[in-house]
């Protein structure tokens, strides 16, 4: 396949950004679509320009290091795919792509598709876990848990952190990510001591870091290569709604809630 | 050649560890507060290790590669984690799980350390139930259980399959907990480029901003490398993109010793590699042997055709005939080399022959398509993406590919390396698989060592040693620096003039490791390769091609610098597999083989882990032995029949 791409690039957090078109000739379906980026930019430094700076760890869709949006969509056309997963086979011969990177203003961008995602482990550290020393714990099996509820925890804990989510919410919201982790946690008994806390302090970070409300539009669902589903949001909203009357959240709040 | 100290303690196996732990030295709780440790990795190890650490009172600076602590290469880990808990009742106990580990490697483990292993294990399990892991449970809401490769129980724990993820996240929860009280203090986009010694001791970290390019300097009083394995030394492996050993190496170029590096897991279940642009292999859980059965055509015109086709009658379930009491379920190593062999033989599938056949046909329909996708189906999605093909239709291809390494930096019993003040763990050490490594046991040896074993034998250290004040103004930091900055501003020099790219280099590296030290070994092809390694880092510090500045955000000269640090550890790994005539493991040489063709041991020449140590560049480097005792299990042939 032979393809146009129009890259995003820009030096670095200060540095204006624009488009730049490259061709990407003998494209092969069976490349992810970070294999064809690679090639490419094994042309550029060849030609000795400055490769396409993106980021990518695992490849298989499980460490959330990598994404772009792709012809207008987080991690491109598939569901439920992240950018390494997806194949070239999704796109055809002649076919214009469009890449940029996943952009919020809680999200600087470091360089060309890179940016800098510290905000989502702002948001665990102010109460996305369970206070539990290392040390001699009760049995795994002293409480038990249904399989149903252990199942539903898993599908929420499933999230990645890849950013997905905000990149493709018109108002930047990470509300699905605070809400996976908030929702794991509460439907686990050890999660349960916590819960007030945590809600009230995670949605406050949330919002102090400069991530948009919430207003039920699902595009972050759409756009999650896990599937994570929008029902977590809900359940964080009823969570929040009974903890905030009996907690003040520990950060100073910004203007707006979820 | 001296002998190396390994400190077990004395006593009765089982009562080594509770023994030894009683006899530890402390640290009280207002000293704590005046030491610093440096942890480097934020995989199951690493995190493990600064959140435990911190929680002791320890200040804890952790680093790590990727942008965010959770996105570590344990990450991808995806079938389970053993522990002897024995909840199904199946006869388990922690000297089965001993056992099991030091059969399945080979022999060639440290027995006291496998045992304290299996004896901590079942504390993991706790550990991580009540930082809110899900694990997968049965409909009464106990623990559920699988099988995995090498061991004829079900012990191992498992979230979907994703059990790495989960077990990871926990880790990091626990470990950003410790960063709002700021016990630790996390630097994530840094790159470890050296260890500063002070008196010879560990004092220090120089490391790069991989953001802006800075030289940083870091000092503490202990310093923990948690940085995982080399098996991104094949280019091509299951392992993630940024997984390296330059950390490691560095520190064996400080003096820590090497041990065992010929030792790699070459894994079964893996997607063939389908076109020369490939940058990564995807491993497909082992977990999945538990159901499907895997064969090739018993003739070779039939190894084309699609496979639904073939009666059964011309199916060859070559493990389930060769090894009828393990079958499908045979260790790695066993099932890795009999795919290669019948490939060999030309009965292998796929386009370029080089894939066998995985089917979950019978357990379909034995169990249903429905439970099959309960318990596979995030790895059959997996695979539908990155082949095209269904596999509850057609039957997966797979073929072995490089996984893990159980070589790493040698530690002794306390984990602390040659060099005082230097500890290495998870499977950046060598310590706990010999020469092969079971399923699901990388995830509990990770965690044994940075929840239950560093937080005590660290302890023990900083209690004993009289540590005078560093900063990172000393001399030696800035020695480490000059070092470090001279060898980054040699690659761009070079970089500016050359032709090849580092990803070619990179390949050429890979190819030239799995042909010759990959998954069958002989001595020419072991004295090519040591030749070879050479003429190929002439060729990178001549010709290398980068663009851009070493003052910013560059990925490819990150990537230099592991390709560099790989080119030379490459060459040791083929002369550990040259000096050991003998087969073992993960580590096949052709000359040592029975009758049948399996792997045979030497235990008169060869029951010891070879160290290395370095002497400088371009020196051949000096082995040490440990010699290998075991006074509690028969050193046996390891047969799965
Ligand atoms: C696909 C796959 C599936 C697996 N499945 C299983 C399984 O089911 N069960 C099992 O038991 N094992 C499994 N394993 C093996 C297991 O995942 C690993 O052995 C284990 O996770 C290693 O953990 P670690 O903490 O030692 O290192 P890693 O998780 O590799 O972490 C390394 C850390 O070090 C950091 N780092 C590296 N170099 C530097 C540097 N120079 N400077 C700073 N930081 C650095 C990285 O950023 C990272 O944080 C699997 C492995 C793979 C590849
Ligand atoms: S690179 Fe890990 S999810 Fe894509």
């Amino acid at each position: 396949m032979n393809l146009t791409l129009q890259v995003w690039r820009q030096e670095n957090a200060t540095k204006e950004g624009r488009f730049v078109t490259y061709k990407a000739d003998d494209i092969s379906p069976d490349m992810s679509f970070l294999e064809m980026l690679d090639l490419v930019n094994e042309r550029l430094i060849k030609a000795g320009e400055r490769p396409i700076e993106f980021e990518s760890d695992c490849r298989e869709g499980i460490c959330g290091s990598c994404g772009c949006v792709i012809n207008g969509q987080a991690h491109g056309p598939l569901r439920g795919v992240t950018t390494c997963q997806l194949h070239m086979r999704s796109f055809k011969d002649g076919d214009t792509i469009v890449i940029e990177p996943f952009r919020a203003k809680a999200f600087p961008i470091i360089k060309d598709l890179v940016v800098d995602r510290g905000s989502f482990d702002r948001i665990i550290q102010s109460g996305g876990y369970v206070t539990v020393k290392t040390g001699p714990q009760p049995d795994g099996n002293a409480t038990p848990i249904g399989k149903d509820v252990a199942d539903k925890a898993m599908d929420a804990a499933a999230c990645i952190g890849c950013g997905a989510c905000v990149a493709a919410c018109p108002n930047a919201s990470a509300a699905l990510f605070t809400s996976a982790k908030v929702a794991h946690m509460s439907y686990l008994p050890q999660g349960q001591v916590e819960a007030h806390k945590r809600v009230v302090n995670m949605i406050a970070r949330h919002d102090a870091e400069g991530f948009g409300n919430c207003t039920n539009i699902g595009e972050c669902h759409a756009a999650c290569p896990k599937e994570i589903s929008i029902q977590h949001i809900a359940i964080m909203k009823k969570e929040y709604i009974c903890a905030a009357a009996n907690y003040e959240p520990e950060i100073q709040r910004s203007e707006g809630a979820i | 050649m001296s002998t190396l100290n390994s400190k077990v303690p004395s006593g009765d196996l089982k009562n080594k560890w509770d023994s030894h732990k009683a006899n530890l030295k402390l640290v009280n709780p207002n000293n704590k507060r005046k030491h610093t440790v440096i942890v480097v990795g934020t995989g199951l190890a690493g995190a493990s290790a600064a959140a435990s650490l911190a929680e002791l009172g320890y200040n804890v600076l952790n680093f790590c590669v990727q942008d965010s602590a959770r996105r570590a290469h344990s990450i991808a880990a995806q079938g389970g984690i053993n522990a002897s808990k024995n909840y199904p009742n199946d006869g388990d106990s922690v000297w089965r799980l001993f056992y099991d580990t030091i059969k399945g490697g080979d022999f060639r483990a440290r027995e006291a350390n496998v045992y304290r292993l299996a004896q901590v294990s079942a504390n993991i399990i706790d550990q991580c139930v009540a930082q809110g892991v899900p694990f997968a449970r049965e409909y009464g809401g106990a623990l559920a259980n699988r099988s995995f490769g090498g061991a004829q129980l079900s012990r191992t724990f498992y979230a979907r399959g994703q059990t790495g993820q989960q077990l990871l996240l926990g880790a990091y929860q626990a470990l950003m907990k410790n960063t709002s009280t700021g016990k630790v203090k996390m630097f994530s986009r840094r790159e470890m480029l050296d260890l500063v010694l002070v008196d010879g001791k560990a004092r220090g970290i120089i490391a790069r901003n991989l953001v802006t390019g800075q030289l940083e300097k870091y000092a503490a009083d202990a310093v923990c490398i948690a940085t995982g394995g080399y098996g991104r030394v094949y280019f091509l492996s299951t392992n993630a993109f940024n997984s390296n050993a330059t950390a490691a190496w560095r520190c064996y170029k400080r003096g820590a010793y090497f041990a065992n590096p010929c030792y790699v897991q070459i894994h079964p279940t893996c997607i063939p590699v389908s076109g020369h642009y490939q940058s990564k292999l995807t491993l497909m859980s082992e977990s999945l042997r538990n159901d499907g059965r895997v064969w090739v055509p018993k003739r070779k015109e039939d190894t084309k055709k699609d496979p639904n086709t073939i009666a059964e009658s011309e199916r060859y379930y070559y493990l389930e005939e060769r090894y009828p009491s393990f079958g499908n379920l045979v260790p790695r190593d066993v099932a890795s080399r009999n795919a290669k062999d019948v490939c060999d033989q030309g009965l292998g599938v796929g386009a370029s022959g080089q894939a066998v056949y995985l089917d979950f046909r019978d357990a379909i329909r034995r169990d249903s398509e429905k439970v099959i996708r309960e318990k596979y189906g995030n790895l059959f999605d997996m695979y539908k993406q990155i082949t095209g093909e269904d596999p509850y239709k057609v039957p997966m291809k797979i073929y072995p590919a490089v996984h893990y390494t159980m070589g790493g930096l040698w530690v002794d019993y306390n984990l602390m390396t040659t060099i005082p003040g230097l500890y290495a763990l998870g499977e950046s050490n060598f310590s706990d698989h010999g020469a092969n490594r079971l399923g699901a046991s990388a995830l509990m040896q990770g965690l044994a060592d940075g929840y239950f074993v560093i937080p005590y034998t660290i302890g023990d250290y900083i209690a004993s040693e009289k540590f005078k004040p560093v900063t990172t103004d000393s001399p030696e930091f800035f020695e480490a620096e000059k070092n470090v900055r001279a060898n980054i501003n040699k690659l761009m020099d070079v970089g500016s003039r050359g032709k090849k790219t580092v990803i070619e280099f990179y390949k050429e590296l890979g190819q030239l490791t799995w042909d010759k030290v990959g998954m069958s070994r002989n001595a020419e092809g072991l004295k090519f390769a040591i030749n070879r390694y050479q003429e190929l880092r002439e060729d990178f510090w001549s010709n290398l091609k980068l663009t851009g500045t070493s003052e910013e955000y560059n990925k490819y000269l990150e990537l230099a610098g592991r390709v560099a640090d790989f080119l030379e550890l490459g060459e040791l790994m083929a002369r550990d597999a040259l000096h050991r005539e003998e087969s073992c493991g993960g580590h096949f040489r052709e000359e040592s083989q029975t009758a049948e063709g399996e792997a045979k041991r030497n235990d008169k020449d060869f029951c010891y882990v070879a160290a290395w140590e370095y002497k400088g560049a371009n020196q051949e480097p000096s082995l040490h032995k440990e010699d290998l005792s075991f006074e509690n299990v028969k050193l046996s042939e390891r047969s799965y029949k």
